[in-house]
């Protein structure tokens, strides 16, 4: 059902769905590509084992930096290192980075045009039991708002693989968004991958759902779902918040003429926000944005928080249900 | 940096750059006069005699460099590059000006020989940490970086996350000098955010201290040359310098932090900088 060309696996309701954390695809592909380009380097702040960057750090203890527990020391550092010609890989919590050093990064990196790599990991809802001040919801608002900023949010761990590769090899500044826990395996090693490409996981004529990171599975769940309802849901996996493939998404809209959007992150200045925008400039249409309304969140298990915040595949297609009411004909 | 100047060519070069900063502050009708005057001496001694840097070629690849944290004094760095013979000093009159490469705080994207771009304060000892880091990777350490910090800018959090790391790595190829003026833009520094035993701060983080007199430019370069000579810490040099240099009214007056002169002002400015010059010349015949 999904399309072919995208090579995903066959099923995304099936029982035993591999899973795992996005943050460990992180790790795999920062060793590959610390291995093809010795001018790749990693900083962390105190956080090595949980963004998955200790692997590098035993591999090429040469070129890894313990910044210790200060976020805009960490970026500032990874600006300088870029201005000697490295590719610097910069991770902590989301929460703290780019929660912290958000001026350190529009000055030393945007403005300054050093194509540092930063990694928030733990970002979303789903961090769980650690509570509001760690559940970075606001990091692709802030990344989003930047000049020069590519703002990427893999699906999952494998697509986290590729982007840490093509992050290497991108010339611009980047911030990745990386979630905590285990999440479903929906792409395989030949789903493509480029920066700044949206793709359709899910070809359909009725409905478009925009996702991006981890709700991209639940989008695909909740098209699932609508089929039997006999309502055929075009999904878009956007994993490139900015610069938005707005061509990917104005085609199926033109087509489908409604749009949902899913993302763990505020829909104010997220991907929703960003959907919104490009909708009301180029071809306005009924809209309904599944994330984090404007609100934090709070301790408790990853599944009852996105119950109770309202974002699952259930939500996505009660929203589906909602733009389908409002749509023009 | 194949030129050789004397201390007197030096010295006079330092007023020159002080006559053009006021000129540069007059036309812009914008700017911070008194860091960029007291600064001077110690970029003077930076352009004409420690670095290693070539003004037609300003990427070089073994140049030194020189990362300035307290970018709201750039002027004195755009003076001291035109003389040096980066640009033209009739650019200077461009200075925040639509359009302008000399940008109000230094964009490194707009004008070459600028490594960093700055003004929001306390991030430039990292970005140096960083580089020197890159540096070391690359195995060349021979390549200096330096880094100008202003005093009031210390208030910064993210200097001392800074001095933390270079002090852990040890980073001996990098330099960092403090603009000990002792004023910053609410008042003195003592009041507005007392950094009390400044040098005890630094030791106490692990960096080897050398206090200077920051309008002397022989004890700029003898406190460089000093600092390149000790590997075992990181180097600071706090040099001790007078807000506003040269030009008695502003000399020590905190309310010069961000103001320019107006023509009148400028026109005095000027006057007092010519008599320096002849006091100069005369000292050293």
């Amino acid at each position: 059902m999904s399309d072919s060309d995208m090579h995903l696996i066959g099923d995304v309701r099936a029982k035993g769905i591999k899973q795992e954390p996005i943050r460990a695809g992180f790790g795999r592909g920062l060793v590959v590509a610390g291995t093809k380009d010795q001018n790749v380097v990693a900083a962390c702040a105190d956080l090595t084992d949980s963004t998955k960057m200790a692997e590098f750090a035993k591999t090429f203890p040469e070129r890894f930096i313990e910044i210790g527990i200060g976020e805009q020391n960490l970026v500032t550092v990874g600006a300088g290192l870029a201005a000697m010609g490295k590719i610097p890989f910069v991770g902590s919590y989301a929460a703290f980075c780019p929660g912290r050093d958000w001026e350190q990064i529009r000055t030393t990196i945007c403005l300054n045009d050093r194509p540092v790599k930063i990694i928030g990991a733990h970002a979303g809802l789903s961090v769980g039991l650690d509570g509001a001040t760690h559940q970075m919801l606001e990091d692709i608002a802030l990344m989003r708002s930047l000049p020069n900023m590519v703002v990427i949010a893999p699906c999952d761990s494998l697509e986290a693989e590729r982007a840490t590769l093509a992050m290497a090899a991108d010339k611009r500044p980047n911030y990745m968004r990386l979630a905590r826990e285990a999440t479903a395996i929906i792409t395989t090693e030949k789903t493509p991958f480029e920066i700044g490409r949206a793709y359709v996981f899910r070809p359909g004529a009725d409905a478009t759902v925009v996702a991006t990171g981890t709700m991209t599975y639940q989008a695909l769940v909740a098209a699932d779902i609508l089929r039997k309802e006999g309502i055929d849901v075009e999904v878009i996996h956007c994993p490139t918040v900015k610069p938005l493939d707005a061509e990917t998404i104005l085609k199926s809209v033109r087509k489908t003429g409604v749009v949902v959007t899913a993302e763990e992150a505020q829909i104010n200045g997220g991907l929703g926000g960003a959907v919104a925008e490009l909708l009301g400039e180029e071809y306005p249409a009924p809209l309904r944005r599944i994330g984090m309304r404007d609100r934090f969140g709070e301790s408790g298990e990853p599944n009852e928080l996105l119950e109770h915040f309202g974002l699952t595949a259930t939500h996505i297609a009660l929203a589906i249900h909602d733009v389908l009411g409002r749509k023009i004909i | 940096m194949s030129d050789v100047y004397s201390i007197e060519e030096l010295e006079l070069k330092a007023v020159e750059i002080r006559q053009d900063i006021i000129k540069m502050l007059l036309a812009a009708g914008s700017g911070h006069s008194a860091g960029s005057l007291g600064q001077a001496d110690i970029f003077t001694a930076l352009y004409f005699e420690v670095l290693k840097h070539d003004p037609k070629n300003p990427d070089w690849p073994e140049r030194d460099i020189l990362v300035q944290s307290n970018g709201h004094t750039v002027p004195v760095r755009y003076a001291a590059m035109a003389h040096a013979g980066y640009f033209p000093r009739a650019e200077l009159l461009t200075l925040r000006k639509l359009g302008s490469r000399l940008q109000g705080h230094p964009e490194r994207t707009k004008l070459p020989g600028l490594e960093t771009t700055s003004g929001p304060l306390g991030s430039g000892l990292s970005q140096a940490a960083g580089m020197a880091l890159g540096l070391r990777m690359d195995k060349a350490s021979h390549r200096w970086v330096y880094v100008t910090l202003g005093d009031g800018e210390l208030d910064e959090g993210n200097v001392w996350e800074a001095a933390m790391l270079v002090s852990k790595y040890k980073l001996n190829n990098l330099i960092a000098i403090v603009d000990r003026n002792n004023i910053q833009i609410d008042g003195p520094t003592e009041t507005v955010m007392p950094l009390g035993d400044l040098r005890g701060k630094w030791e106490a983080f692990g960096w080897h201290v050398l206090e200077i007199d920051g309008n002397d430019i022989e004890a700029v370069i003898d406190a460089c040359n000093m600092a390149k000579a000790i590997v075992e810490r990181p180097v600071v040099i706090i040099a001790h310098t007078v807000p506003g240099k040269g030009v008695d009214f502003m000399e020590y007056d905190f309310h010069w932090h961000g103001a320019p002169p107006n023509a009148e002002q400028a026109k005095i400015a000027l006057h007092e900088l010519r008599t320096l010059q002849g006091k100069i010349r005369s000292e050293h015949e």
